[in-house]
């Protein structure tokens, strides 16, 4: 009976394991290593990379420009429905992307909410790269909103305090003590907010649709090649995976001192006074 | 000569603050158990806590006046506040933190210089000491060259060996400023050797402020007395024989005290004024207690000895001659100029 349970423990850790790492690895063994690299050439696979880079880039620099004053006001100030906001912010994580897809057209769509009023001032948005870039930050934006208010929550009050008391107004105080205090955290949180946002699909789909080299991203081509040329969306599938395990061994490698040691950090209560 | 006009009266958690204090360019001690709101009144002053009501003035010059919607920001008070656990910038060196706040630049050098930290300049806080961290955050205090300085427990975070150096230099230090300085400590030994004035407060009111020595002539209040380190014996107070107070103790026998008074009183007697014997002395004392001994305690070149309701402290050398072991009965005696009446309600 004593041997039985860690036997337990070994199979069933095993079995996991495998089950999570051969699908990985048979992207990468199912063709040639050099079949993989002459298919990312292909006209396809370059103009995905193409928007993929353009649209994430601009993407995250929105995240991060209007995450992180939206997470440090949520980590420092208590004021009535602060929950309700955190609450709000993190209900696009649990959200069905098709779901987020359907939400964003009926805003920015031609018959949407703001949609039409955009309509009128000739600009569109549904189907263009602009739809690419609102579903990137519809669903990956909360990621890095979620971990900056955890990485704020995390700085002690009484730096910040102190940092008043030694003259320094509340951006000065921001700039030069919450800031650098949860950098280490915010990397984290845009490093997820970044995988989250190449992985996109769902929304993007509905929102943006999949036209090649205007909306069509790498998760996109991916789906669209598979049954066009099989190589293609293997060879875009290689490329993925290798981002994705750098972005992971990149919040892997942040000093764990500074960091919550998991990648979704509860949101500590903040102590408004010591 | 600044002077710093302090008014509150805050409702926290659990105490309700009320003070008046007036610090003109001296020390004062604000000492108290935790949870008294001492720490309440810095962080006040210092702009990082609003009371509900209350006037904070430096040379008139109002801070904070809740009835005239006056509150100035902190960084825009001329305050220099050092934090319990100093609060030092972690990602920040040495010379960095004592910088930041500083008005004059060239003078950071100077400060590290005079605080003798100067060798630590390019380290980061988290490889100091206890002593070398409080130095630093008395630096960068300092370096701002405020008009007040506020000291929340500058001690309590240091070890035993560390805290006696450190108080000697922290005297030193305050003396050279001559700044309105107010400090918070639960430790009325720290207040005494630090404080022009010490306040005793208690659930956010001030007993008694006075010199540590009038704090232990003349203690207002009971708590006050056994803060300073006086033992208190209870009972009832009548005039007695030779123009002394008789006092029928609670614990059973008397005491007689030249102070006057009469009814439910409390007489506080300092350790030091307690002398031991085997048997009563034919001395001058003429209150004896005899009783066994509870506890001795061996502190340094001191022991500290309870005697029935009576704690004394005698030195190690006379504990040794008499032979004392705990449970033995002695005589415990303390002259009647040495024993305070306080009046009870």
């Amino acid at each position: 009976m004593r041997r039985i349970f860690p036997l337990i423990l070994f199979l069933a850790t095993f079995t996991t394991l495998a089950f999570l790492v051969v699908p990985v690895a048979a992207i990468f063994l199912r063709i040639p290593p050099g079949d993989l690299f002459t298919a990312l050439g292909s006209d396809v696979a370059l103009d995905a990379l193409i928007v993929t880079v353009e649209t994430t880039v601009v993407a995250q620099a929105l995240i991060i420009f209007f995450g992180t004053p939206t997470a440090y006001l949520l980590a420092t100030r208590t004021f009535p429905g602060r929950s309700l906001a955190i609450t709000l912010v993190e209900l696009p994580l649990v959200l069905p992307p098709a779901v987020a897809g359907i939400g964003l057209l009926a805003t920015f769509g031609r018959l949407g909410l703001l949609g039409s009023s955009l309509s009128a001032l000739g600009v569109e948005v549904a189907f263009t790269k602009i739809a690419v870039v609102l579903a990137v930050m519809f669903v990956a934006g909360p990621f890095y909103i979620r971990t900056g208010v955890a990485a704020f929550g995390e700085v002690d009050s009484t730096l910040t305090d102190a940092a008043r008391t030694l003259g320094a107004g509340p951006a000065r105080t921001f700039g030069r003590v919450a800031l650098p205090l949860a950098l280490s955290g915010l990397t984290a949180g845009a490093a997820l907010s970044f995988a989250r946002g190449i992985g996109e699909f769902g929304a993007t789909i509905m929102f943006a649709g999949s036209l090649q080299g205007v909306t069509q991203t790498l998760s996109l081509a991916v789906y669209e090649q598979f049954d066009v040329d099989f190589d293609t969306a293997l060879a875009i599938g290689a490329g993925l995976v290798v981002v994705s395990a750098a972005v992971l061994l990149t919040v892997k490698m942040i000093p764990s001192w500074r960091r919550s040691t998991s990648l979704f950090p509860t949101v500590s209560a903040t102590s408004a006074s010591s | 000569m600044a002077s710093l006009d302090i008014t509150l009266s805050n409702g926290l958690r659990d105490v309700r603050l009320e003070l008046t204090l007036e610090v003109g360019s001296e020390t004062v001690a604000l000492v108290g158990p935790s949870g008294a709101g001492k720490s309440s009144i810095l962080r006040a002053i210092a702009g990082l806590l609003r009371p509900d009501e209350g006037c904070i003035a430096l040379d008139g010059t109002p801070w904070l006046d809740t009835a005239s919607g006056v509150d100035v920001p902190p960084e825009n008070r001329s305050v220099g506040l050092v934090f319990q656990e100093y609060a030092l910038f972690p990602h920040l060196s040495v010379r960095a933190n004592v910088a930041f706040g500083a008005t004059n630049p060239s003078l950071v050098d100077e400060i590290l210089e005079r605080l003798r930290i100067g060798g630590l300049a390019g380290e980061r806080p988290g490889r100091l000491s206890g002593g070398e961290r409080q130095r630093v955050a008395l630096a960068r205090a300092i370096a701002r060259e405020p008009a007040v300085l506020l000291l929340d427990e500058p001690l309590s975070a240091l070890d035993a060996h560390t805290r006696d150096a450190v108080r000697g230099e922290l005297r030193e230090l305050l003396a050279s400023l001559r700044l309105p300085t107010i400090l918070v400590t639960h430790d009325f030994e720290d207040a005494a050797s630090l404080a022009d004035r010490v306040g005793v407060m208690v659930e956010g009111r001030l007993l008694q402020i006075g010199t540590a020595s009038a704090l232990v002539a003349a203690p207002a209040d009971p708590f006050v007395a056994r803060f300073t380190g006086a033992t208190l014996l209870h009972g009832i107070a009548q005039p007695g024989r030779d123009g002394l107070t008789r006092v029928v103790l609670d614990v059973g026998g008397v005491a007689f005290t030249t102070d006057v008074g009469v009814g439910r009183v409390a007489v506080a007697v300092h350790p030091w004024e307690v002398a031991v014997s085997r048997t009563a002395p034919e001395d001058a004392t003429v209150n004896h207690i005899e009783a066994p001994i509870d506890s001795l305690v061996t502190i340094g070149n001191r022991v500290r000895i309870r005697v029935g309701p009576l704690a004394g402290e005698i030195t190690a050398g006379s504990a040794e001659r008499l032979g004392l072991r705990e449970g033995d009965t002695v005589v415990a005696s303390f002259k009647a100029t040495a024993a305070r009446l306080i009046h009870l309600a």
